[in-house]
Parts: C-alpha cells; sequence; structure tokens
C-alpha cells in the first residue's frame, strides 16, 4: 500500500490483460454462506418440534461396540416404567438394533444409511415424525458408532452424550478431540472389566477434560447395572429442565 | 468420511445462490479446528461438482488458524491442534476462531 495516501492495496500493480475475443468477463461475488447452513436449518426446526411437545432429545454417540444399545435397554428396564421412551436408530445397514429396542419395549425407528458414516438433521426430522413420540418423553437418538463424523451435525437435539468404554484405552479423548469437546456427559462403560483390563479410569477423566474441561465423566456397567444411579439422576434432570423452559 | 457429504453440500449450496451458467472459481474457508480436511474436500470436489455449472472450477481453500484465550491466565494463542493447551498448563481456553466453514465467493462468467 502506498505509506502516503494509502492508495493501492497490499497485492500492489496488477496487469489485467483484454480478454480474448468472445470472452466473459470474470466476476467475483461474495457468498458468506456457512456450509453446514441447510443441516442447521433443518436442526432448528427439530428443535421447534421438540420444544413444542417438551420431548427431551439425546444424542447418544461412540465408537461401534462401545454399548449405546445395551445402555439403552438398560436405561428402558429402568425408567421405562416412569418416562415415555422412543429411540432412533442410526446404523448403517440392519435392523438389529431397532428389533433389540422394540423386543425391550420401546417404540423405534430405525434409519439405515447405506454409505453414511452419521446421521443429519433432515434424517432425524422424519424420524421423529415416524416415531411420533408423546409429549413429555425422552427420545434417544442413537448416532452411526463413529467418533469422528457424527460430532460435526447438529440435529437438533439437546444434549450430546459420548459413551466410551475401557477397552477402547484411555487415550481416546486426546485421539479424537471433536467428539469429546461436542460432548454433554461421558459415559465411561464396561467397567466390570476393570479387573482384567490394565486400564486408568482417572489417567480417561483427565484426557476427557484436556479435551472439554467442563465435562463430567460417570463410569458404569450397562451390563451389570452399576454406576447408573447418576446417568438416571442426569437424565431426569435435563427432562425436567427441557419441560420446564 | 463425512467430507464428500459436505461437499455436497457446498455445491448444492453454490447452485442453490448462483444461477449462472459457468463458475470458474470456488473460494471455501475451512479452519484448522473444524474437524473438516481440505484434501478431503478437494479429493470429492471434482467428483461431486461434475455436470454441474461447477465443473472444472478452481478450488481455493483458506484456512483460518485457531485463535483463542486461555480462561485462566488470559494469555491469548494460537495454535493448529483440536487439543488446546495453554502454554500456563491449561485446558480452559476459549476458542475464537478457526472452527469456520464456509463459503466465501465464486468467480462467474
Amino acid at each position: 500500500m502506498c505509506g502516503t495516501c494509502g492508495c493501492s492495496d497490499a497485492d500492489g500493480v496488477r496487469l489485467n490483460p483484454e480478454p480474448a475475443a468472445g470472452s466473459v468477463p470474470v466476476r467475483t461475488i461474495a457468498l458468506e454462506r456457512q456450509v453446514l447452513a441447510k443441516n442447521d436449518v433443518l436442526a432448528a426446526k427439530n428443535r421447534i418440534w421438540l420444544r413444542e411437545k417438551g420431548i427431551l432429545a439425546i444424542n447418544l454417540m461412540s465408537s461401534p461396540g462401545a454399548g449405546k444399545t445395551t445402555l439403552l435397554e438398560n436405561t428402558l428396564r429402568e425408567l421405562g416404567s416412569t418416562i415415555p421412551i422412543g429411540v432412533i436408530e442410526g446404523d448403517q445397514e440392519t435392523l438389529l438394533d431397532s428389533n433389540r429396542l422394540r423386543a425391550a419395549g420401546c417404540r423405534a425407528v430405525q434409519i439405515n444409511t447405506g454409505a453414511g458414516c452419521h446421521l443429519d438433521a433432515g434424517a432425524v426430522g422424519e424420524a421423529l415424525t415416524s416415531l411420533d413420540p408423546p409429549d413429555g418423553s425422552v427420545v434417544f437418538v442413537e448416532n452411526v458408532g463413529n467418533l469422528v463424523c457424527p460430532a460435526l451435525f447438529d440435529l437438533g437435539e439437546h444434549r450430546r452424550v459420548v459413551i466410551a468404554s475401557i477397552t477402547e484405552g484411555e487415550d481416546k479423548p486426546l485421539k479424537y478431540p471433536h467428539m469429546f469437546q461436542a460432548a454433554h456427559l461421558v459415559l465411561l462403560n464396561k467397567i466390570d472389566l476393570l479387573p482384567y483390563l490394565d486400564y486408568d479410569v482417572a489417567g480417561f477423566s483427565g484426557n476427557a477434560r484436556i479435551a472439554n474441561p467442563s465435562v463430567d465423566v460417570v463410569p458404569v456397567s450397562a451390563t451389570r447395572d452399576t454406576g447408573l444411579e447418576g446417568w438416571h439422576e442426569w437424565l431426569r434432570a435435563n427432562l425436567t429442565q427441557v419441560l420446564t423452559a | 468420511m463425512h467430507e464428500l457429504g459436505i461437499t455436497q453440500s457446498i455445491v448444492d449450496a453454490v447452485l442453490d445462490a448462483i444461477e449462472e451458467p459457468r463458475i470458474t472459481r470456488l473460494q471455501l474457508e475451512i479452519g484448522k479446528l473444524s474437524g473438516v480436511v481440505p484434501d478431503s474436500v478437494r479429493f470429492c470436489f471434482d467428483l461431486v461438482a461434475s455436470g454441474t455449472a461447477l465443473d472444472g472450477a478452481r478450488l481455493d481453500i483458506v484456512e483460518p488458524p485457531g485463535r483463542g484465550a486461555c480462561r485462566s491466565c488470559g494469555h491469548t494463542c494460537e495454535f493448529d491442534d483440536p487439543i488446546v493447551l495453554c502454554p500456563c498448563g491449561s485446558a480452559d481456553v476459549q476458542v475464537r476462531s478457526g472452527r469456520e466453514l464456509k463459503i466465501t465467493a465464486v468467480d462467474v462468467g
């Protein structure tokens, strides 16, 4: 830029050659659009729909096999008689998980993403309509098992819960920080296996707080019914918050 | 590999906004902390843009660095890693930039 009057810019003098005969001059159009705007608009619609019905929606995320479906089966057994619960299941293929949850006595809709590695707000919106959950209920969205992609997509949920399991190692929050940064709560599952594994629970919690300083970590075993009081308490408190909001 | 879906969203958003027959350049901002890999977007772009007004367009990606302020000591720092640690040792850093995921401009004609 000219130091005296500021008459040029940082690129200095540029030569703009005569356009070739018949060519159309190039125009630059500023856009300033968020890449995920379309998903975010659909997520906001889901959020409004949920608020009108007083429904708490929880996005459950984990790697494959961490115990999301087992935790949901346990939660249904423990709370299903007092809180209406519905589930939207996301998997690339099969109806296995929605069948498991229906067998446990809950309304469940399966989304098969095919090649897709995450759920998006559009698919969840359609699934919510199909599930038709009653007012004042809790809807769990069991995302595709994957610690990377689901972290980026707002589904319109109120809370995001990440399930880690002790067979995965203490370092996962450091290796997959986006997922742990997105979490409101982390459940550390399969603690019944602690006697058989060399696992540092405090080390995991420390790593989770490096990724997300405000996150709570609750150690549980969904198969052995251990430590789940804290999870149930958290669910009830969050449902109350949504119903009174 | 969420980048394929994200690249599809980018192309859809541009084609929704711009009704020109030919778009020659697309500029994006993908922050270092956004969780999206620019090289993967480049890989997917030609495939997704094929047969649209963006077919053959040049893809320019600006990658803003992560910037934030430590809530413990107030220090302002730059970081390109999603694990944010202030030199004072605190992980409690308020991220101010680096999460951008935006379409900023196109060239047409």
